[in-house]
C-alpha cells in the first residue's frame, strides 16, 4: 500500500509545465521504477504525482539533419536497446540500456528517469557522460539546455528546479562521430543488479595513435565522472599495453571511491584500472584499430 | 519389478491449477473487514526494554489494538518445527514471547498494531514510544563467549546454548598410528532461503469461539501445537489451515508470525486480522542458516586411508534457539556415513549472540560440514599428491555399514556409481590433464564434492505420518495426507504411488493439497527429505489396505478368492494371467450401494517409521576464474544422486535444478551482513543480497543412479535437500585446482576472491 495523495496526468509537455508551476508539491512519475521504490521506502509521504506517461512526444529517438542524436526522456531501455539509430551511432549506449535491470524493468523504465533520479549507478550515466550529451530542461518560463556532467550536482542532487522537466538528451555529432565506444557494467549478478562500477570509454584513432579518448565512470564517486587526466594523458599516445596500463592508472587519479560494505575502495580502485583497459580493447576495436595482444 | 506409473514423468498434479492460477495462496484469501496486523521491531540489538507508551498509536483514528509484552501471554515457548517429545530433555529450547521485554537482535518485535489498513498501521508505530536501556550488542560468537559478556538469554552461560556432540573409538592411537595428520580451518556465511512467498497469515475466531489460522507453513500440526503453548490454550481449540504454499526451504518449518497473529486476533474480540511480512522483514525475522566455523584434523595412512577425523565447529544461532543445537548436531551425524573412520571425535557448540535468528534450511547443517570437510579432502589428496576422486574412493562405506551411533544401517549405496557418472559427464581426466599449467588472466578448473544425508530423522525424532484413501463409486479416489505439499511436488509422487497400487491413471487420484488440522490426518509436515520417503510409506499402506478390502469384496461378489486378483487399468484381474473379472467401476459402484454389503472403501492410515535409508551423492563442477577480477564462472556443473528408485524423473530434476542453484548463490554470491558495532542487517533486501538470478545460473546437469532401498516405498530414498549439499566446496575445490588458491571461506565474492588472490601473489 502506498502513500499517494494525489495523481494527474499530463497531456502534453506545455500542460505539464503548466501544473509544475501551479504546484510545487507535485513529483514527477515516468516508468515509475525508483519513485514507487521510494514511496514503498515511505521517503515519500503523501506524495503528489504527476505522470508525465502519456506525452508521446517525449518517447522518440530520432536523428537531425545535423546528426544529432535526440532521445526522448520517456524512451525506455528495452526501445533504445533496440533502436538502430542507437545501435548504429553509439552501441555503448544499447549495452548501457540492456544492462539494466531485467527485461520487465527495461520496458518501463525510462532514460529521463534514470539520468533525474541522480544516482551515480544509473547505468545509462556514464555513456552518456562520455558522449557529452547535453540535456533540453524545460519550464513554464521557457527552456535550457545543460550538459550531463553539469546536471549532477550531488548523491541524488540534480539541477533540475522544481518547475522544470527533462523533455530530452540531445548527443551531437562531436560526441560520437569517428569514436569506437563500449561500456561495462561490473556487477554481482548478470542482471537486477546495480553497478559495483560502470565504465563507458569512447576513442577515436588515427594509424596506431590515440586522437581521442574519453571516459565515463559510474560508482566511482558520489555522481558519475569523467576521468580527464586520463584523456589528456592518452591524446596522441600510441596504441599499445603501456598505454592502456597508463591510462587505467590516471583514471584511477579521477575517482573518488569508497569503502563501504558493498566492496573496499582498494578493489574499486583496482577495478576502475583493470576495467578501463578492457573497455578500451573493445573500443579500440570498434573505431577501426587492431585487437591489442 | 516394472512398474506403471512409478517411475514416469507425470504431470504435476497441481501444474494446471498453478499455472492458470487458480490455485490459491493464503494471500488470495479474503476475509470480510479483514484488519492488518504491523509489527514495531527493535532498533537496538541487545536492549531491555524500560516503559512502553502507547496511548498516541492507540488514539490514532483506524486503530483498532496496540499488542505490547505487557498485553500478550507471557508464557515462553520453542519455535522449531520438531515433533514434540514426551521427553522434557529432548524438548526444543522455550526462550521466544510472543513480544519480547527484552530486544535481542535489531528487528526483534516489541510491539504489535492491528489497524484497518496497512497505513494507518504503519503510522501507528511511529507513535509507539519506547524507553530503551541498550547492552553491549554481540555480534560474534567469540564476542558471546568471551569472559564476562553479557547475557542474551539469563540461563545460558558465556551464551553458550549447547555443545553436545559424540566421539568414538581412540582418536589418539588413531593419529598416532597414521603417517600424516592434516589440519584446516574453514568458515561459512549466514543466508537466507528467499522463498518466493514471504510469511503471511490471517486468524480469527470462527462461530464456536475456536481460533482458525490460515497460514504459509511447512507443519500445520505443528503450528498447531505451538499456537495452544505459546498462548496457554487447549492444542484442540487451534484450527490451522495450510493452503497452496510459494515455497519454504526449511523457513516455514518454524513458526514464526502465527502465535503474534493469533493474539492480534483475540486482542480484537476475534475479527479476522491478516499479518503479512515484507521481504525487508522476513530477512530478518525469520530464520536464516547458521554460519559455521570449523577446525578439522585428519589422520590418514599414506595411501590415503583415513584412520581418524577430529571436528571442531562454532555455530552462531543468533537470538533465539529456533533449531539450535539440532543444526550442528543433524550435520555432524549425516556426515559420519560417508567416510566411516575408526575413531571420530565431533565438538560442536552452538552459540547465541545479538543477529537474525538461525533455524532450518535446506541441508540442515550438511551444506556447512560437508563444505569444510570436502575442502579439507581435496587440500589433502593435493599434499599427498593424489587425485581428489581417488582419495575419496578409498574411503567411501560400503553397503551393510551400521553407524556406531545411529544404528542406521547402510542397505543401499550407490555413491561408487555416481562418482564413475560425473567423473564422465564433465570429463574429468581429460580437463585434469588440459588445465594444468596455466598461467593467464583467466584460468580453468575442474572439481568434486561428495556428500550423504538421511531421510527424516529417525532415530532423533519420531516419524509419524498420516494418508488417508477414499475410493469414490467410480474408482477414483480421494488422497489426504499429513505432509505438505510447498512446491517439491510431493502431491504428485503420492498420487503417482496410490495409482500404482490400486491400478489407476494418474488422473483419478485426486490429492487434496489443502492441510486442515481439523480434517487432515497427522504428520508432523515437510521437512528432513522426508515426504517421499516417510510419508511414502503411509501413502503405499492406505493404498493396499483399500486395494485388499476393495479385492475382499469382489471376493464376496463373485466367489473368486482375494488372492487370485489384482488390479490393473481400472480392472478387477485375474493375477495369473490379467483376465479382467469386472470393471473397477462396477465393483466400486457396489461397494457404495449394496443393499446389504454397501460400505465405500477407505482407509486412515497411520505409520511409524523406525528406520532411515542413507541417499548419497555428487557435484562436478568446472569453473574459469578471471584473475583480475575475482569473479568466478560456472562453466560445468552436474549433480548426481543416489536417491533410491525415482519416482518422477523430471519432478526429480526440478528438485536438483533448485538444489544447485541454492547451492551456486551459497558458494559464490550470497551472504546476509551485518553491522559489527550495531549488529543491524546491512542487505536484507534482494538488491543488496546477491541472490544469483537465472542469468547467473548456468545449464545444470543431472544424474541418478537408482538404487534400490528395501525400506522405503517402491525402493525411494530422500531428495529433497541433498541437490545443495555438494555444489559449494565442488566449486571451491574447482577454483582451488584454477588457481592453487584455497579459499575457505564462503562465499567466494569478488571482493574475498581479489583479496585471497593479492595474498597470493596472482595480482
Ligand atoms: C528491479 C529494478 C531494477 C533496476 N535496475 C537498474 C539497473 O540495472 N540500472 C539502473 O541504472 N537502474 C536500475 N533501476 C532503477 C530505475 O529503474 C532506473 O533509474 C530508471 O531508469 C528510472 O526511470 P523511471 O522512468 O522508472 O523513473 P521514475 O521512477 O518515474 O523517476 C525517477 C526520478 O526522476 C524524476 N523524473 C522522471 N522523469 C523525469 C523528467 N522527464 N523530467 C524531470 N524529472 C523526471 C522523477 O521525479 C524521479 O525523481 C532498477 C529499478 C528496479 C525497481
Amino acid at each position: 500500500m502506498y502513500d499517494i495523495q494525489g495523481y494527474i496526468e499530463a497531456e502534453s509537455v506545455s500542460d505539464a509545465v503548466a501544473l509544475l508551476a501551479s504546484n510545487p508539491r507535485l513529483k514527477i512519475i515516468a516508468g515509475g521504477t525508483d519513485v514507487l521504490i521510494k514511496l514503498r521506502h515511505g521517503q515519500m509521504e503523501g506524495a503528489e504525482l504527476l505522470s508525465i506517461r502519456k506525452i508521446k512526444e517525449l518517447e522518440r529517438i530520432e536523428q537531425l539533419a545535423d546528426g544529432t542524436i535526440v532521445i526522448g526522456a520517456l524512451a525506455t531501455f528495452a526501445q533504445i536497446f533496440h533502436e538502430p539509430i542507437i545501435h548504429n551511432n553509439i552501441p555503448a549506449l544499447a549495452e548501457a540500456a540492456v544492462s539494466m535491470g531485467g527485461p520487465q524493468i527495461r520496458n518501463v523504465a525510462t532514460i529521463g528517469g534514470n539520468i533525474c533520479n541522480g544516482a551515480t549507478s544509473a547505468d545509462s550515466a556514464s555513456t552518456l557522460f562520455a558522449l557529452d550529451a547535453r540535456l533540453r530542461l524545460r519550464s513554464s518560463a521557457g527552456e535550457r539546455v545543460v550538459p550531463v556532467q553539469e546536471f549532477y550536482l550531488g548523491p541524488g542532487k540534480v539541477d533540475l528546479k522544481p518547475d522544470e522537466m527533462l523533455s530530452e538528451f540531445l548527443i551531437s555529432p562531436a560526441g560520437f562521430r569517428g569514436f569506437g565506444g563500449h561500456y561495462i557494467k561490473f556487477a554481482m549478478r548478470k542482471a537486477m543488479d546495480i553497478a559495483t562500477l560502470g565504465v563507458s570509454v569512447m576513442c577515436k584513432i588515427s594509424g596506431d595513435v590515440f586522437r581521442e579518448v574519453k571516459i565515463g565512470l559510474g560508482v566511482a564517486g558520489p555522481t558519475p565522472l569523467r576521468c580527464v587526466e586520463a584523456e589528456e594523458f592518452a591524446k596522441g599516445k600510441a596504441i599499445y599495453a603501456e598505454t592502456l596500463a597508463g591510462i587505467g592508472r590516471l583514471a584511477v587519479k579521477s575517482t573518488n571511491a569508497r569503502t563501504s560494505w558493498r566492496a573496499s575502495r582498494e578493489y574499486r580502485e583496482h577495478l576502475v584500472e583493470e576495467l578501463t583497459q578492457r573497455a578500451l580493447h573493445v573500443a579500440i576495436v570498434r573505431a577501426g584499430g587492431a585487437e591489442i595482444g | 519389478m516394472p512398474y506403471s506409473v512409478v517411475g514416469k514423468s507425470v504431470k504435476r498434479v497441481d501444474a494446471v491449477a498453478k499455472v492458470t492460477g487458480k490455485a490459491k495462496y493464503t494471500d488470495d484469501f479474503f476475509e470480510r473487514d479483514m484488519l492488518v496486523g504491523k509489527i514495531l521491531r527493535s532498533p537496538y540489538a541487545h536492549a531491555i526494554i524500560k516503559s512502553i507508551d502507547v496511548s498516541k498509536a492507540r488514539a490514532l483514528p483506524g486503530v483498532e489494538a496496540v499488542l505490547t509484552h505487557l498485553t500478550v501471554p507471557k508464557v515462553k515457548f520453542p519455535t522449531a518445527g520438531h515433533p514434540y517429545s514426551l521427553d522434557p530433555s529432548h524438548r526444543d529450547k522455550a526462550d521466544r514471547l510472543i513480544l519480547t521485554d527484552k530486544a535481542r537482535f535489531v528487528g526483534d518485535s516489541v510491539a504489535a498494531v492491528v489497524a484497518v489498513d496497512e497505513l494507518v498501521a504503519e503510522k501507528a508505530l511511529k507513535l509507539i514510544e519506547i524507553e530503551y536501556e541498550v547492552l553491549e550488542a554481540l555480534t560474534t560468537p567469540e564476542a558471546a563467549m568471551r569472559e564476562g559478556a553479557p547475557l542474551i538469554h539469563e540461563d545460558c552461560e558465556q551464551n553458550i546454548l549447547a555443545s553436545r556432540g559424540y566421539s568414538f573409538g581412540d582418536l589418539e592411537a588413531a593419529f598416532s598410528e597414521s603417517d600424516f595428520v592434516f589440519e584446516g580451518e574453514y568458515e561459512t556465511s549466514p543466508v537466507q532461503h528467499c522463498h518466493l512467498e514471504n510469511q503471511v497469515s490471517y486468524a480469527y475466531l470462527d462461530g464456536e469461539g475456536r481460533l482458525v489460522i490460515v497460514t504459509s507453513t511447512q507443519i500445520p500440526h505443528i503450528v498447531r501445537r505451538i499456537v495452544g503453548q505459546a498462548l496457554d490454550i487447549p492444542w484442540g481449540g487451534v484450527r490451522v489451515i495450510k493452503p497452496y504454499v510459494g515455497g519454504g526451504f526449511g523457513n516455514k518449518q518454524d513458526v514464526t508470525i502465527e502465535p503474534l497473529n493469533a493474539a492480534m486476533t483475540l486482542a480484537v474480540g476475534g475479527r479476522p486480522v491478516k499479518l503479512e511480512l515484507s521481504r525487508e522483514e522476513a530477512m530478518i525475522d525469520t530464520r536464516t542458516r547458521h554460519a559455521f566455523k570449523f577446525r578439522i584434523k585428519t589422520g590418514l595412512t599414506k595411501d590415503g586411508k583415513i584412520n581418524g577425523i577430529y571436528i571442531a565447529a562454532v555455530s552462531n544461532t543468533g537470538a533465539y534457539a529456533s533449531h539450535g543445537h539440532s543444526i550442528a548436531s543433524s550435520g555432524g551425524g549425516k556426515f559420519r556415513y560417508l567416510y566411516p573412520a575408526q575413531a571420530m571425535k565431533y565438538e560442536p557448540v552452538t552459540v547465541y549472540t545479538n543477529l537474525p535468528v538461525a533455524g532450518a534450511m535446506r541441508g540442515y547443517g550438511t551444506p556447512q560440514i560437508f563444505f569444510a570437510y570436502e575442502s579439507h579432502l581435496d587440500e589433502i589428496a593435493h599434499k599427498l599428491d593424489m587425485d581428489p576422486i581417488e582419495l575419496r574412493q578409498k574411503n567411501f562405506v560400503q553397503v551393510g555399514h551400521v553407524d556406531l551411533l545411529s544404528k542406521n544401517r547402510i542397505l543401499s549405496c550407490g555413491i561408487r556409481e555416481c562418482v564413475a557418472k560425473g567423473k564422465e559427464l564433465i570429463r574429468w581426466d581429460e580437463k585434469r590433464e588440459l588445465y594444468k599449467n596455466q598461467s593467464g588472466d583467466k584460468r580453468r578448473g575442474v572439481g568434486m564434492a561428495c556428500f550423504s544425508y538421511a531421510s527424516g530423522t529417525h532415530p532423533v525424532s519420531i516419524e509419524v505420518a498420516g494418508a488417508r484413501i477414499v475410493m469414490n463409486q467410480d474408482g477414483s479416489v480421494q488422497l489426504q495426507v499429513g505432509a505438505t505439499e510447498i512446491g517439491q511436488g510431493s502431491d504428485t509422487v503420492f498420487a503417482q504411488m496410490v495409482a500404482e497400487v490400486l491400478g489407476l491413471p494418474v488422473e483419478m487420484v485426486h490429492v487434496i493439497s489443502t492441510q486442515d488440522t481439523d480434517i487432515t490426518p497427522f504428520d508432523t509436515g515437510s521437512y528432513a527429505s522426508r515426504q517421499t520417503y516417510i510419508t511414502g510409506m503411509a501413502v503405499k499402506k492406505a493404498a493396499e489396505e483399500v486395494k485388499a478390502k476393495l479385492l475382499d469384496f469382489v471376493w464376496g461378489m463373485t466367489d473368486i478368492p482375494a488372492e487370485t486378483l489384482d488390479l490393473r487399468e481400472r480392472n478387477i484381474v485375474f493375477k495369473h494371467n490379467g483376465e479382467v473379472v469386472m470393471p473397477l467401476e462396477q465393483a466400486a459402484m457396489q461397494t457404495y450401494y449394496d443393499t446389504v454389503f454397501g460400505r465405500p472403501l477407505t482407509s486412515d492410515t497411520s505409520n511409524n517409521a523406525r528406520v532411515n535409508a542413507i541417499p548419497f551423492g555428487v557435484t562436478f563442477a568446472e569453473v574459469e576464474v578471471d584473475i583480475k577480477t575475482g569473479k568466478i564462472e560456472v562453466l560445468e556443473i552436474y549433480n548426481v544422486h543416489d536417491s533410491g528408485r525415482i519416482v518422477n524423473p523430471q519432478l526429480a530434476q526440478g528438485q536438483v535444478h533448485g538444489g544447485v542453484s541454492m547451492g551456486i548463490g551459497y558458494a559464490l554470491s550470497e551472504q546476509l551482513l551485518f553491522d559489527e558495532k550495531t549488529g543491524k542487517t546491512l542487505n536484507n533486501n534482494l538488491l543488496d543480497y546477491k541472490l544469483p538470478t537465472i542469468m547467473d545460473t548456468p545449464d545444470i546437469g543431472v544424474g541418478f543412479v537408482e538404487t534400490e532401498d528395501p525400506t522405503g516405498a517402491f525402493g525411494v530414498k530422500a531428495l529433497g535437500e541433498p541437490p545443495v549439499i555438494s555444489p559449494a566446496p565442488a566449486l571451491r575445490n574447482a577454483v582451488f585446482a584454477a588457481t592453487g588458491v584455497a579459499l575457505n571461506r564462503l562465499p567466494m565474492n569478488p571482493q574475498r576472491v581479489f583479496e585471497k588472490f593479492k595474498q597470493a601473489g596472482l595480482i
